[in-house]
């Protein structure tokens, strides 16, 4: 195999890994996916910085 | 809520971006600094015609493209890290991370990502000047694209141009350009730069050492040489230069930071600075535990010099920043979190009272948030806040690491430069790689351009402890309240692949090194 191909095949499965997998499964975007508006969002993240 | 958050959870956020920015910044530095010593290289070879250049160019060229494949969108996972494990702070700093990142998005990965297959893919395709002008445009925007991000982490550093707004939890821009042309950032920028310039140099004088030690592709070692010590020499100058004025912001804006990587525990006036030292920690001292030196060569009054230019300056200490220093206008830590404190419940009162639609209480909190005295005396101690209830040493860096790493990558730089004038002393003179232990010492200093780096960045990131915004929010309030173990397992899957990946980038570098210039 060239180094050419071997790279471009390296490039591929490491941006499957972190899209496909990792994006996918282990890191979605915990505001967006729990709450539905910003209102909500803000209201979230008020109530977490001010109950220290 | 915060005094039951399981610390392990934070320390394993912390860690797991540290193990993911840390990763990325192995070939970061690279590409911003090769980019422009190909795009030399290919200059010499459009205009000279020579064949020698242009197979110079394409070995590094080759090189480059190595570290740029491996390396591209392992910032990315940054970005998952923020909104997964980071949501609080992700949320409270939103507008300014996504201004200069939409930026960066649309201007330079463009920029970069465009013309970088001209670059590797244009060979006798299309004209040669078009080609040497996707070379010049790949190494531009590349560094265009670390302006950006480099922008966002000093508004962390040093929050400015931006306003707090009680009614979204969210930092708002107020000015553009404050934010982007702050005296942190700009000074940041300049000396990442100057310093991957650095490090790119020594990576191709290492290199090209080893063609000489095995008396291979001479030609193209000395050639290669010769334009990466010129490169190393005025990097290596302007590297200095902007260390020594972000040294010189740093005690300004981030006190604790500078006193914790000189070790300073005691202010003073005609501060000396430490030269090289190594310390134990006594664990009967406040702040507890400290850290004194079993040894240290000093420089006397040059820590004073360095910051106020004069040897009466005064450097406030650790115990000065904690317990505070009248004489000196310094509040003490009880101070900050008993005002940090306020803040926190007129903003929990402004949230009540909007709730229960009290409009009058409301407004008068509300225009608290605009008041620029109760803004100073309050609001810039927010963060403080925190640590109302909890240990005071919570709010001192590890004193230790960042005495360390910031002597580590002050010793490495200076040799960089140094190694960098002997070499291109001896090259114009022609005789670099007569004396072989002088190509051994360039070949052993091969991999250190990496460990300064890493080590400034160290300093940079872990001397702002405890804080992810300074002095607005600490890690404890920015991280995501999930279970440490699921961390914990992400940490571990990125050990693995971070590790597969960079046995990958040795191993595939390393070949086509063998192969040397000639090799398919």
């Amino acid at each position: 195999m060239t180094w050419g191909r071997r790279l471009w095949g390296i490039i591929l499965i490491k941006l499957f890994i972190m899209f496909a997998i990792l994006r996918l499964f282990f890191f979605p975007d915990l505001l967006q996916r729990n709450f539905e508006t910003d209102q909500e969002r803000s209201d979230h993240v008020l109530e977490q910085l001010t109950n220290p | 809520m915060l005094e039951n958050i399981d610390m392990s959870l934070v320390d394993w956020s912390r860690g797991q971006f540290a193990l993911t920015a840390m990763f990325h910044w192995i070939f970061v530095p690279l590409t911003l600094g090769l980019s422009f010593i190909v795009a030399f290289m290919h200059t010499r070879y459009v205009r000279t015609g020579d064949e020698e250049w242009k197979k110079i160019t394409k070995f590094w060229m080759k090189l480059f493209g190595i570290n740029f494949a491996i390396g591209v969108a392992t910032g990315i996972i940054l970005e998952f890290e923020f909104g997964t494990n980071w949501s609080n702070y992700s949320w409270f700093v939103g507008d300014i991370f996504g201004a200069p990142l939409a930026v960066e998005g649309i201007l330079a990965f463009f920029l970069e990502s465009t013309f970088i297959a001209v670059m590797f893919f244009g060979w006798n395709k299309v004209s040669k000047r078009f080609h040497l002008a996707a070379s010049w445009l790949t190494a531009f925007g590349a560094n265009l694209s670390a302006v950006w991000i480099l922008v966002a982490n000093a508004w962390m550093q040093h929050p400015v141009g931006t306003a707090f707004n009680p009614d979204t939890a969210r930092n708002e821009m107020t000015s553009f350009w404050d934010v982007a042309l702050s005296e942190v950032a700009v000074n940041k920028f300049l000396h990442t730069v100057t310093s991957s310039f650095l490090l790119a140099s020594i990576f191709v004088i290492a290199v090209s050492a080893w063609f000489l030690l095995r008396k291979r592709e001479v030609m193209f070692a000395r050639r290669s040489t010769v334009v990466a010590s010129v490169f190393g020499v005025i990097a290596g100058i302007a590297t200095i230069f902007t260390g020594d004025t972000s040294a010189r912001i740093v005690a300004r804006e981030q006190p604790m930071k500078f006193a914790a990587m000189e070790a300073l525990y005691e202010g003073q006036t005609h501060a000396p600075l430490v030269a090289i030292g190594a310390m134990r920690t006594d664990t009967t001292r406040i702040p507890n535990p400290r850290e004194d030196f079993i040894f240290k060569i000093e420089i006397p009054n040059a820590l004073s010099y360095m910051v106020f230019l004069t040897p009466s300056g005064f450097v406030p200490g650790i115990t000065d920043l904690v317990y505070g220093n009248e004489e000196q206008g310094l509040l003490s830590y009880e101070e900050k979190i008993e005002r940090g404190a306020v803040a926190i419940q007129t903003l929990k009162e402004l949230k009540k009272a909007r709730d229960r639609g009290d409009e009058a209480t409301y407004a008068s909190l509300r225009e608290k948030f605009e008041d620029p005295r109760w803004l100073d005396a309050y609001y810039q101690h927010f963060g403080y806040g925190y640590y109302k209830g909890r240990e005071l040493k919570e709010l001192i860096p590890n004193v230790k690491l960042n005495f360390y790493s910031f002597h580590v990558m002050v010793i490495l730089g200076i040799h960089f430069l140094i190694l960098s004038v002997i070499v291109l002393w001896l090259s114009l003179k022609n005789r670099w790689g007569e004396r072989k232990w002088l190509l051994w010492v360039a070949l052993i200093t091969l991999p250190m351009p990496w460990i300064a780096s890493q080590a400034g960045w160290l300093v940079a990131e872990m001397g702002r402890q405890p804080w992810v915004v300074y002095e607005l929010m600490p890690t404890l309030s920015a991280v995501s309240r999930l279970k440490p173990g699921a961390v914990q397992l992400t940490f571990w899957i990125f050990l693995v692949t971070f590790t597969v990946l960079f046995i990958a980038e040795l191993k595939i570098m390393i070949t086509q090194i063998k192969k040397g210039p000639g090799g398919k």
